[in-house]
């Protein structure tokens, strides 16, 4: 790979983690504001693998997401402007305010929903995956779950029915070491998440969560794999949230202060920076105009979302079916 | 001569008929591929379509529900053949949380086009894992149409029109009904839903009977008829939607109403009914508004006790007779 596009990936992979890294911090503002009428569960810390992962897709390949989904919404194409809007429940929302932070919906991205229940978007990608097979498209389904889905028994029934009909889905496990508040090594006697994905019979990578070139390496290696008739594939990042559960929520007495500050030291956003910097393939100049690129987006999509109008009440029970 | 054919022979015509129309329409369930389903459900279509439209799956009714849901949101149009309904609760959450509100919550930019299908009733002592209703649950929940024909013509046209539709669909099928032979026409056609049928115009008393209750009823009217006494019997056909306006009408005629449904009455269809018939009806009515309906309890195996659980011939005339000495 040459110099300049290598140099050209790795910023607009930067990019991409910076827009969803401030989009939350917005997003975080405006629930301590008081804007947003629900619940909010922020994706800092954990955007290099929605980002290393969508980097890799097409509008028409499906994400099916969790209730920590707005970075995979983002990622896969979602404007900001749109994701704020539906926090704030305005009908620009990308569900015209039926969702809210926990029901992203934008099919004509191929964003078909995060979810507020944990397991089901396995299942869904795995279904995906039928259907481009049945139709004989070289999509793929995604799902992105994370530890807290790892012994439901969506999670072992997803896995075996794609590897047994070699179906094109890629699952993205963020082991964010914590369901909500339960630690996984309590949860999970064996921790090695990349040996289960060989016991049903499908490749799984142990990944640094954090590290967005080895997500995207790896995503880039198994979305090939899927798309050519190679069948599914387990992603396992370790990541880490570094904000709390939920916006609002006490963040205390299941993890320490020195872990979470820990963490920080390896966020994705400033360890790529400083190891492009590191390696002369970008100057500080580059970074300080897509913060300023960016800025500028979000302040506008914050601004529309807050100008944007609620919905009709009278269309409350609209679309429930689809006739 | 119009042939006549059995209820299963007419609902697999429909689904032949429509999959030879729609190459995306697959079918998910256990042994429907080289065994062709336990009730004859898809006998002879593996040899025409091959494992990924008939597709025999593990033992995994979340599973296959939560990805024919995903499949259907992608542009394909699963049909699930749970064999029996029981099997269906285990799915209950990809159903509730998930397939039903898929289409809401995408603000109608998705659509739904999923097929659940499966055997329901008590009989032949299948016992309590295997003799299971439970379509009022699912009239409760938004998102789902519930459909329960009752003969063969029924079954095929009302087939068809699931499986040209976007929604989810419940489609029921009563174990006692499979090998009962009807008309049904060589030409295409399809029934749509939430139209009643009149199965027996009456003038005395209105009686709404579902599922294999509907020809109790009919043996019941004709005894009734040879007494002079004269029933109107209606058959929803479907339950979500429900044809309201054919049971008020028939109530306006007669004054009053009977609702003989096999399943349980707490939070049923027939208190559903009974309920839109106090709203809208109320200076129609004659005489309160009464249901039979099976016991509420666990199906139970010996003869003796499964008989006792369901209405029967005998309870269904009391049952008129009370409504009429009203």
């Amino acid at each position: 790979m040459s110099e300049e596009i290598a140099k050209e990936q790795a910023l607009t992979l930067w990019r991409q983690m910076l827009m969803i890294r401030r989009t939350e911090e917005q997003l975080a503002k405006s629930y301590a504001g008081g804007m947003i009428p629900g619940a909010c569960h922020t994706y800092v810390g954990e955007e290099a693998v929605a980002t290393g992962v969508c980097a890799h897709l097409r509008h028409e390949d499906a994400v099916f997401s969790t209730h920590r989904g707005h970075g995979h919404a983002l990622a896969k194409g979602v404007p900001p402007r749109e994701v704020i809007a539906e926090l704030f429940g305005r009908v620009t929302g990308c569900s015209r305010g039926r969702g809210g932070s926990m029901h992203l919906f934008s099919p004509e991205v191929g964003m078909m929903g995060t979810s507020g229940i944990v397991g089901p978007c396995i299942l869904q990608a795995t279904g995906a995956g039928y259907s481009f097979k049945l139709l004989g498209k070289d999509n793929v389904g995604v799902a992105f779950f994370g530890d807290g889905a790892m012994n439901n028994g969506a999670f072992h029934e997803g896995l075996n029915l794609a590897a047994i009909w070699d179906l094109p889905v890629i699952f993205v496990c963020e082991d964010n070491m914590y369901a909500t508040e339960v630690p996984f090594a309590y949860a999970t006697k064996n921790q090695d998440v990349a040996a289960r994905a060989r016991t049903y019979g499908m490749p799984g990578y142990s990944l640094d969560g954090n590290d967005v070139l080895a997500v995207s390496q790896a995503a880039s290696e198994a979305i090939q794999r899927a798309r050519s008739g190679g069948g599914p594939s387990l992603l396992h990042c370790k990541t880490y949230r570094t904000r709390p559960h939920a916006e609002g929520m006490r963040d205390a007495g299941y993890r320490t202060p020195q872990e979470v500050e820990s963490w920080k030291q390896r966020d994705p956003i400033v360890t790529l920076k400083a190891k492009l910097l590191a390696q002369n393939l970008a100057e500080e100049g580059d970074f300080e105009e897509i913060e300023s690129d960016i800025k500028a987006m979000v302040d506008e999509a914050a601004e529309f979302a807050k100008n944007s109008p609620y919905p009709d009440p009278a269309t409350a029970t609209e679309h429930i079916f689809s006739v | 001569m119009m042939r006549e054919i059995t209820y299963t022979t007419a609902a697999r015509e429909a689904l032949a008929e429509e999959m030879a129309r729609d190459p995306s329409i697959f079918v998910v369930g256990e042994g429907i591929g080289v065994r062709g389903g336990n009730f004859n459900t898809t006998q002879g279509l593996y040899e025409l379509y091959g494992p990924m439209r008939l597709r025999d799956t593990p033992i995994v009714e979340r599973g296959f529900v939560g990805m024919c849901t995903g499949a259907a949101m992608t542009g394909s149009r699963p049909v699930v053949d749970f064999m029996f309904f029981d099997f269906i609760l285990d799915s209950f959450g990809e159903l509730f949380n998930q397939t039903s509100k898929m289409q809401y919550m995408s603000s109608g930019r998705l659509k739904m086009p999923i097929v659940l299908r499966g055997c329901i009733g008590i009989g032949g002592s299948s016992a309590t894992h295997h003799s299971g209703s439970y379509y009022p649950i699912f009239v409760h929940i938004p998102g789902f149409r519930v459909v329960m024909p009752t003969n063969p013509y029924d079954a095929k046209g009302l087939f068809k029109t699931a499986l040209r539709g976007d929604d989810p669909v419940l489609f029921l099928e009563h174990k006692s009904l499979l090998n009962v032979k009807g008309h049904v026409p060589e030409e295409d056609y399809s029934i749509p839903f939430g139209q009643a049928a009149i199965v027996r115009e009456g003038t005395q008393a209105t009686v709404v009977a579902l599922g294999s209750m509907v020809r109790l009823v009919e043996k019941a009217s004709e005894t009734l008829a040879n007494e002079g006494i004269s029933i109107e019997i209606i058959d929803p056909r479907t339950l979500a939607p429900l044809d309201i306006d054919t049971i008020l009408q028939s109530v306006h005629k007669t004054g009053r109403l009977l609702i003989v449904d096999e399943t349980f009455a707490p939070c049923g269809v027939g208190s559903e009914i009974s309920s839109q018939v106090m709203e809208k009806g109320f200076d129609d009515l004659d005489a309160p508004v009464m249901r039979l309906n099976g016991l509420h309890t666990p199906t139970p195996y010996s003869p003796a006790l499964e008989a006792a659980v369901v209405p029967n011939a005998q309870t269904i005339l009391q049952s008129i007779r009370d409504l009429l000495a009203e």
